[in-house]
This record gives structure tokens, sequence and C-alpha cells, in this order.
């Protein structure tokens, strides 16, 4: 069992958190004028880094989104910040 | 064997005898037994029988390790299946049934199987999966396999505890090393766990000789575990710490005597390592046979239980401990020979059928014997280093794999740390811990000598005891090219058993690298996982069964249903009203009254996810497939919710209260991931805009009035409701309560969903239903609200959809082809997936052959070239209300352009032909909306 850092409640247990994704994969602009490939890359293509990996994730008891580092050889979790925060 | 007991010494009580059965016979041991060592002492040696070979076997162990004798005890009227003869405390009383055995070990019935052995090789069971076939074999593995039997009649007669607990340092082993590391870090100040899977604290010192800072190990032991208690250590025995999981929680399991276990999860600032090792045992042809024990094993049934193991013993060591066990056998009178390894003379067989009888040694010579003690060395307990990531070293003096310091949050000391003398290991504490001073204890020496399964080994010689892997299959493994240590570990299923191999493992790997030419450690270990031992599953699951495993909310207006007989079940986690009367015919009852008269049904789960402020308009335009900012004030609209897939997540009715205030009315079953979904946007799209989302689902009741004569019934009720228009909203009051009407329909008639404060709704409810009653109608439960909606063609979504449905399938594309806004999900439904014109499209079904109901999950087939091929299913399937035939709901191929067309269904061996139609079977038009 992990324990996750929300930025607003602190350090709680992993059940608590819902994975939403890698950090980063911003939304592309222009709407339909956006390529299939470019779409594509945004909904299915992830890094799945080896060691530091930044995450998007929520808490959800209060429902705050976040970003939190995490390492996925050590497990160690590194405490969220708020998104568009930088920490 | 012929173990007879000592007249004085020991734990046992003398005083207090027991009784208890084992495959039905009387076994008699004394208060302070183990159900071993009072079947030793009984005379009782075939115990068990192998898993596969089905060979005799007994008890080779005393504590853990046990890789033989395992059985269903049955006390007090619960069943403990699958427990180790050897870690249980005899119980006056009890029943022990011998596992993996029928009808019982001495008489088991598969024991030919033996002889076949050379037919049933390493890797047969796969084999059996290619050639001949498998459906042969089947059923005798089947029966054959599997250990204890668990008593189904009783399902939650003990349920498992659970307790969180916070410590400074969670010390697991409390033999001597752990009860000194304890001491160390209680008297530093520390809050202390210290655990140990025995009955009681001592470890090693309770069977071995020992002088620590100038006392006996008794009188040592004595005056340590009062300084522990002084220090408020919490000692807990039979406690087990079978796991080491992420961010520094540890695991134990504690059995209680007459309770049930409690399980601690622990999270503290150091996990000490003090489990000791594991002695080997020794590679000969046919060391399986009952009367080998592990020469621990019978220094401490000779030390605790006062249990000499045999008449005429052998004892056979590759290291300096036989020479102690020799003494102290010869101290209590016993008859005992040491064979030291080392010295060249090995052993090369055991003889005896049933149990031992004597050995051959290597030099030719035969010695009788009814009991052989073997020691092959020691191999350190290290599984929870490991299991919390800690790297191993191959230690080549004490062959060995010893933990590496600093590569796991895990301390290891003593024997786990491959400190296999009290003086050594103590010498290393302070170092280890950073605090304290550590006892002394008399120098010793420890020296071992390769004993390792070597290749070619005449015989039948055991490695994994449990699973009957012997040096014959490592080798098979070998020649088909399973040399890969988890490749070995699945082939031959060594080290797979309940056991984990504690007792085999290591000979394993040293046979596999002798084969191919490595050095153990080039071989590597498997990985280590939790649990260390067995844990009842009713210790993970606590509390949390039953109707505690997943509660189900409850409606505010509970009472009320089950005062007016409603059958109650649960619908998206929700304890909602089926229907009301005594059995299902209700159903058909309460659609027809609710077409003819009127229904009135519990809506209250209905989702009432509030979106507010300035922006609020641009937010639900993005989240919607459908325009929402154009909707008016007091006006409501039926969209879609996507995934950025485009894949339908919910339907609903969006309500404009007024310009910045809008209710999501989501599906009651997706209130949570719909509520999460609009806050994950919100916060990442639009974080610095004007807009709050507040779920008021809960406080908000909702009574829905729905057929022809609604609008009477809210009159009748004292509501009023003016000339509200379809498809718009208003408050209202009752009572003086402030009341939401809303006019949407999921039913086809008219309708009114009337909102109050959660509070407040038995007293809308019981005017509502008077009202209702005046006009000929009542309530209805959830069934009779599906028949409704099927009919009109109206979908729920995870039931009429599934994870490929786009809006465009379900007849809604309007909003694609001319949405000005970007919306989740929008570039998804214009690539060519979602394109395809051959997509699966909901449709109507009507059975065309005069059958009756069709069958949900029945496919639509056809056959193309030949081969059939799915073209869809059926989703939903209702007996008629409002028409008079049965009514089905599908996603089929082209459906929506194939109305009229027949096609076959098949489920379940039947065929059934059906006719695709529009999915809405009635009122076409919606006439009956302002009926
Ligand atoms: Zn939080």
């Amino acid at each position: 069992m992990q324990i996750f850092s929300c930025p607003f409640c602190g350090p709680r247990p992993e059940t608590e958190f819902h994975f939403g994704g890698e950090a980063g994969n911003d939304r592309p602009g222009g709407g339909a004028s956006v390529s299939a490939a470019d779409w594509a890359a945004y909904l299915h293509l992830r890094d799945n880094p080896k060691g530091t990996a930044r995450e998007i994730w929520m808490h959800t008891t209060c429902l705050e989104v976040f970003v939190m580092e995490r390492d996925t050889l050590t497990m160690r979790a590194q405490p969220g910040h708020a998104l568009g925060s930088h920490g | 064997m012929t173990a007879y007991r000592l007249p004085q010494g020991g734990e046992i009580d003398r005083t207090q005898p027991l009784r208890f059965t084992y495959d039905g016979r009387q076994v008699q041991g004394y208060a302070g037994d183990s159900y071993a060592s009072a079947l030793l002492a009984s005379g009782e040696t075939v115990l068990g029988r192998s898993f596969k070979y089905r060979r005799p076997r007994g008890i080779f162990g005393a504590g853990v390790e046990e890789p033989n004798i395992h059985a269903d005890i049955r006390l007090k009227g619960h069943v403990y299946p699958n427990q180790r003869v050897t870690t249980e405390v005899a119980q006056d009383g009890a029943e022990l049934r011998a596992c993996g055995a029928a009808p019982g070990a001495r008489s088991d019935r598969t024991r030919f199987v033996d002889l076949f052995s050379r037919f049933i090789p390493s890797g047969f069971y796969y084999k059996t999966f290619m050639r001949p076939n498998w459906h042969l074999f089947e059923p005798s593995i089947r029966a054959m396999a599997g250990l204890g039997r668990v008593d189904s009649t009783q399902p939650d007669a003990l349920q498992g505890e659970q307790r969180n607990h916070h410590c400074d340092a969670v010390v697991v082993g409390a033999g001597p090393v752990g009860i000194a590391a304890a001491l160390m870090l209680a008297e530093a100040g520390q809050s202390v766990v210290l655990c140990d899977d025995g009955t009681r604290a001592g470890g090693s010192l309770l069977s071995r000789a020992a002088v620590i800072d100038g006392m006996e190990g008794a009188a040592w032991l004595a005056q340590a575990l009062d300084r522990l208690a002084e220090a408020g250590v919490t000692l807990l025995t039979r406690t087990t710490a079978f796991g080491v999981y992420d961010h520094g929680l540890i695991a134990l399991n504690q059995r209680r005597e007459g309770q049930a276990d409690l399980l601690w999860r622990i999270r503290p600032q150091r996990i000490v390592l003090a489990a000791g090792a594991i002695e080997r045992p020794l590679p000969f042809d046919r060391n399986d046979l009952p009367g080998i024990l592990s020469a621990q094993a019978g220094l401490t049934y000779l030390r605790r239980y006062a249990l000499v193991p045999g008449k005429r013993l052998v004892i056979a060591a590759n290291n300096d401990t036989g020479e102690e066990i020799l003494r102290v056998l010869r101290s209590a009178g016993a008859e005992a020979t040491l064979i030291d390894t080392r010295k060249g003379t090995t052993i090369r067989s055991a003889r005896g059928r049933q149990q031992v009888q004597g050995v051959t040694l290597s030099s030719g010579e035969s010695i009788a014997c009814d009991a052989l003690l073997v020691s092959g060395g020691f191999t350190p307990t290290i599984h929870l280093h490991a299991q919390s990531g800690g790297k191993l070293d191959w230690d080549a003096a004490k062959l060995a794999f010893v933990p590496r310091p600093g590569t796991s949050a895990v301390i290891s000391v003593g024997g786990a740390a491959g400190h296999f003398t009290l003086a050594e290991a103590f010498a290393a504490l302070p170092a280890a811990l950073g605090v304290g001073h550590a006892p002394q204890a008399e120098p010793q020496t420890y020296r071992v000598a390769e004993a390792w399964p070597r290749p070619g080994m005449k015989g039948r010689v055991w490695i994994d005891y449990q699973h009957d892997v012997t040096v014959k299959d490592v080798e098979l493994a070998k020649r088909e090219n399973f040399v890969s240590v988890e490749h070995l570990k699945r082939y031959t299923t060594l080290g797979m058993a309940t056991d984990q191999g504690k007792t085999s493992n290591l000979q394993g790997l040293a046979l596999m690298g002798a084969l191919t030419g490595r050095t153990i450690p080039e071989v590597g270990t498997t990985t280590y996982r939790p649990p260390f031992t067995p844990v009842p599953l009713a210790s993970f699951a606590g509390a949390r069964s039953g109707s505690r495993m997943n509660p189900v909310r409850r409606l505010a207006l509970e009472p009320q249903h089950r005062t007016a007989g409603a059958t109650l079940g649960e619908y998206g986690g929700w304890l909602r009203p089926v229907h009301y009367g005594a059995d299902d015919s209700a159903i058909q009852s309460e659609a027809k009254r609710a077409r003819q008269t009127v229904g009135v049904y519990d809506a209250s789960p209905l989702g009432k996810i509030e979106v507010m402020g300035r922006d609020a308009a641009e937010f639900v335009d993005f989240v919607y497939y459908n325009t929402m900012s154009t909707l008016k004030p007091g006006r409501c609209r039926y969209g879609f919710m996507l995934s950025e897939g485009g894949i339908v997540h919910d339907d609903g009715v969006l309500v404009r209260l007024d310009g910045g205030r809008f209710i999501v009315s989501c599906s009651s079953s997706h209130v949570a991931s719909v509520h999460a979904m609009l806050e994950e946007w919100r916060q990442d799209r639009y974080p610095d805009r004007q807009i709050w989302i507040h779920d008021a689902t809960a406080e908000t009741a909702t009574v829905t009035v729905s057929g022809p004569k609604a609008l009477a019934v809210l009159k009748g009720a004292g509501i009023e409701a003016g000339d509200l228009a379809h498809m718009a909203t208003g408050w209202t009051a009752i009572d003086g309560h402030e009341l939401r009407v809303t006019r949407v329909s999921f039913t086809g008639d008219r309708s009114y969903e009337l909102s109050i404060r959660q509070d407040l709704a038995p007293i809308l409810w019981d005017r509502v239903i008077a009202a209702a009653k005046d006009e000929g109608g009542g309530a209805m439960g959830i069934e009779a609200l599906m028949i409704l909606r099927a009919e009109k063609g109206f979908i729920v979504i995870g039931k009429d959809t599934d994870g490929m449905t786009r809006p465009m399938d379900l007849g809604s594309d309007a909003p694609l082809r001319r949405k000005k806004a970007d919306f989740l999900g929008r570039r998804s439904l214009t690539l060519p997936e979602a394109q395809r014109d051959d997509r699966n499209q909901l449709v109507g079904l009507i059975p065309a052959d005069g059958q009756g109901l069709l069958p949900v999950g029945a496919h639509g087939i056809e056959t193309r070239a030949g081969v059939k091929h799915s073209i869809g299913y059926v989703t939903s399937s209702y007996p008629g209300a409002g028409v008079d035939q049965p009514v089905a709901l599908g996603l089929i191929e082209r459906g929506a352009q194939r109305h009229g067309e027949e096609i076959t269904l098949h489920h379940l061996g039947e065929t059934r032909r059906a006719r695709l139609v529009s999915p809405c079977f009635l009122d076409p038009n919606g006439e009956r909306l302002d009926a």
C-alpha cells in the first residue's frame, strides 16, 4: 500500500486516488483540423518511463486533480502539487 | 520410527493430557504439545501423501519450514484448512484430516501412482494439454490436486480482524538476536513491536545451548523477556510477518486461539529482520522416507517436547551442528551415530518402505536406524529483505545467499544475515541498528562443506518434498532447456507448493548450476513474493465481507417503500424498489397501469450535479456532445457525454435553471464518474474560470409521476405545476416547502420529476401516492420503468451501449455536423473507425418466430464465405406493456438501415429468428407526452 500526498489533504492511502494519465499529454488544439496521427498519439501513445514519471492523479475523496512525480523503479512518490503550479 | 517421551523435561504439562484424532485414529498428547510432537510421541509415522507420486510422508520439520504434513483441523465447529501440524498447538477434541490423501494418509487410494512415476515426469501436466488429450487426465488430476477442503457450510464462521498500528520499529523474529535488537531499540526510547511465528519467544534458545552475558540461554531469555516488558515492547507470538509492501508497510498475521486471525498493518520507521535461517535436507536416494527429519527439528522435539525421535538414530550433517546434536541426544540416553559428510563419507541411500529402517553409506557400510536426522546447512530467511527489493550476495564460505546491506529498507541481523553463531550475530548488531550495546556470547564455530545434489545421482533423490521434485526432474528440465531459474521453477514446480520451497530452492539452483556449468550466484534466485507463509483469506477480507463488502446506498424513502411491500434490489449501488407486490407478476401490472393511468417511482438516485458560475455555459458546451450553451433558462435538453475516444460515457438531461446554473442529470450509476470527469476537465482546462461543480444527488430526493393522469395527480397532491411545457423546469411548493418540477420523460408518457430536500421526501411521497391511487394508479418499481423505457427505445448506457458505441450509432449525428464549439471526443468521431459504414447500431427487435422473449445477449449470426460471424447482439428484452408483443433492443451491424429485415439469433445453442424494426415501438410521434 503506497502513500500519496494530495496537495489539499496531505498523505493518504493510494486506494483513495485515481490515475489520470501522464502529465504533459496536452490536448491538441485545432478541433477538426488536428491530424489523425496527432490525435491518436494524444489518445494512445504513452512514454511509460522507467524511473521518474510525472503523472496526473485525482484524490477521489476531495476531487483535487494534481501532478505527482513518482519513481517507477523505487516506487518513491513525491508530494503532489496543484495543476498549473510549479513544484 | 519408534519415538518415545522422556520422563521429564520439555515444555509439556504432563498433568494435562489431551486427545485428538488424526484420520479418525486417537492420538494422545499433553498441553504444550504441537500436533506434530503429539503425533510423533504416539508412534505415528506415515501422516501424509506426497503431492504427485503419492509417496508415504512423515514429519520433516518442527516449524514453518514443514514441507510434508498438512491437515484440515476441525475444532469447536470451525475448520482450519491446510494447517502445518508443526506450527499448530495441539487442542483437546480436535479432529485432523490429512490433506491431499483420500480416504486417509495411510490408505490413500492413489498410492499405486508411485509405481508409474517414470511415466509422469516434470511437465507431465503441461504435456497433457498438448497430447494425447488433457480431458483424459483432467478428472483424476483434479481430484488429486489441491490440499485442504474449505467447509462451505460455514462461510462466515470466523470473520477476520484487522488493525492499523504505528511504531518506530518492527523486529521480526524473537530469537536471541531479535530480542537483543528489540531491547537495544526499546531501551533507546523507541516504540517496538517484536513478533515471532512460534508459540513463545526464544527462537533457537528454546532448543539449543548458549551462554549469553555469562548466563545460560534459558536464564538470559527469562531476564530479557522481563526487560522487554519493562521497556514497553509489544511482543506478539504466533504472529508471522508475511509481507513487506510499498512505502514501508509490513503486514503481520496473528493466530489467536478460539478467535479469528488478526491482521496487523504497520508502517514503522524501520524493519529489523531477525527471522533466522532454515535447515536444508541432504540429497541421497529415498531421502523422503518417513523418519527422516531435519536435525534442528529433532533437537526441537527433544528439548521442547521431551521426545526422542527414535530408538536408534543416525545424524548426518555437512556442518558443525551435527556434533552438538549428537552430544544432546547421547546425554538424553539415546543411541546415536554421527556421519559428518565433511570427512568424506556420505549417505548413499535410505532403506525402508513405509519408514526409514537404515542407511547405506558411500563406503558401502550399512547402519540400521529408525530415525535419521539430516543437516545440509542453513538458508537465511531473507524473504522480507528480498520482497522489499533487497539484493543478495553469495557467501561461498557459509554456502548461503545473504542480504546485501543497504539494498532494502529492511535491516537483516542474525541468522537472516548469515550470522550463524550468536557471537557473530551480536557483534554485528550495534552497527546494524546504530544504537545501544549488544549482549556477548561465547564464540562458536560454524563450518560447512558442500553437499548439493549432483548430476547423475543414483536412485530417487528428492529436492522439493512437497511438490515431489527430484534430481531427475531438474535434469529433465535441463535437457529440455528450461535452464533459467524462473523456467526451472515453473517447469518442475520446484518451490511452487504452499511451503514455497523453504527447504528446497537452493538445492535446485545448485543442481541446475552443476548441470549447466554455472555457479549458484550465476543461476540466481527466483523472485520472492509475499506471503512468507499462507495467510487465511478471512484475514485479508477482515470486516469487509457480506453486506459490508460493498455497502448499498439507501433511499430516503426506503421505509415508505418497505411499508408498501416493495421488493428491494441493488441497482447501480442503490437499494431500490424492484416492484411492489408478492412476485414478479407485479412488474407487468405496474407497467400496464402506468400506461393506462399513472405510475409513481422513486428517481432519487438520478444524478443531480450542479454546474454554476459565469463560465458554466461554455463549460457544459465542452463536456457535452450536444450544443448546450443555447439552452434557455428554465429549459432542459437531452444529450450525451463522450470520452475523448468518442465513446458514449453517459446520457441524460441537462437542466438550465438560470444563466449561470445548470443541473447535470446523469445516470444514477454514473454520478461518481461523471462528477470526477467534470472536475478533472474543470481543473485542467478551466483552472482560472468561474465554474463551480457540486454534486447534490444525495441531498435531493426525486419522485417521478408518469402517465396519462400525471397532471391530475399533481393537482390532487396540491402541487401547482401551471402549464409547464415538456422539457421545461420550474419552482413550486408543497406545504410551503420548495419543490422543483421538471417535465422530462423516460417513459414516453407525460411525466413530472418532483425534486425536494431529501428529508422532506416522505411528505411529497405520501401526498403523491394518495393522489395517484385516486386516479387508479400507484407506485411502480424499477423493472416496470425498464419496460416502459424499452418500448420507447430509450437506452440505458452500459446496457444498450458498449465500449464501442458512438453517438451516431444511437442515431444522433446532428451535433457532429452542426456544433460550432469544440467538445470532448469530437476529433475521435471523424476518425475512419467511427465513420465505418458497417458499425453496430441501435435497433429494435421483435420475435419473428412467435416464441416469446428474445434472450438478452443473443448474438445475431451471419454466414459469410462459409464462416459464421457475429453481427451484434440483443441488449434489452421485455414483454410489452403499452404494445402487445415482446420488445427488444440491440446493437446490430448496419441496424439503422435494415428495418424490416429478419436475422438469425444464436444463444446457448438455441436459434431464433427476429425482425429488425425501429427502436421506438410505441407512439413514434410523441403524442402521449401531451395526452
Ligand atoms: Zn485531497
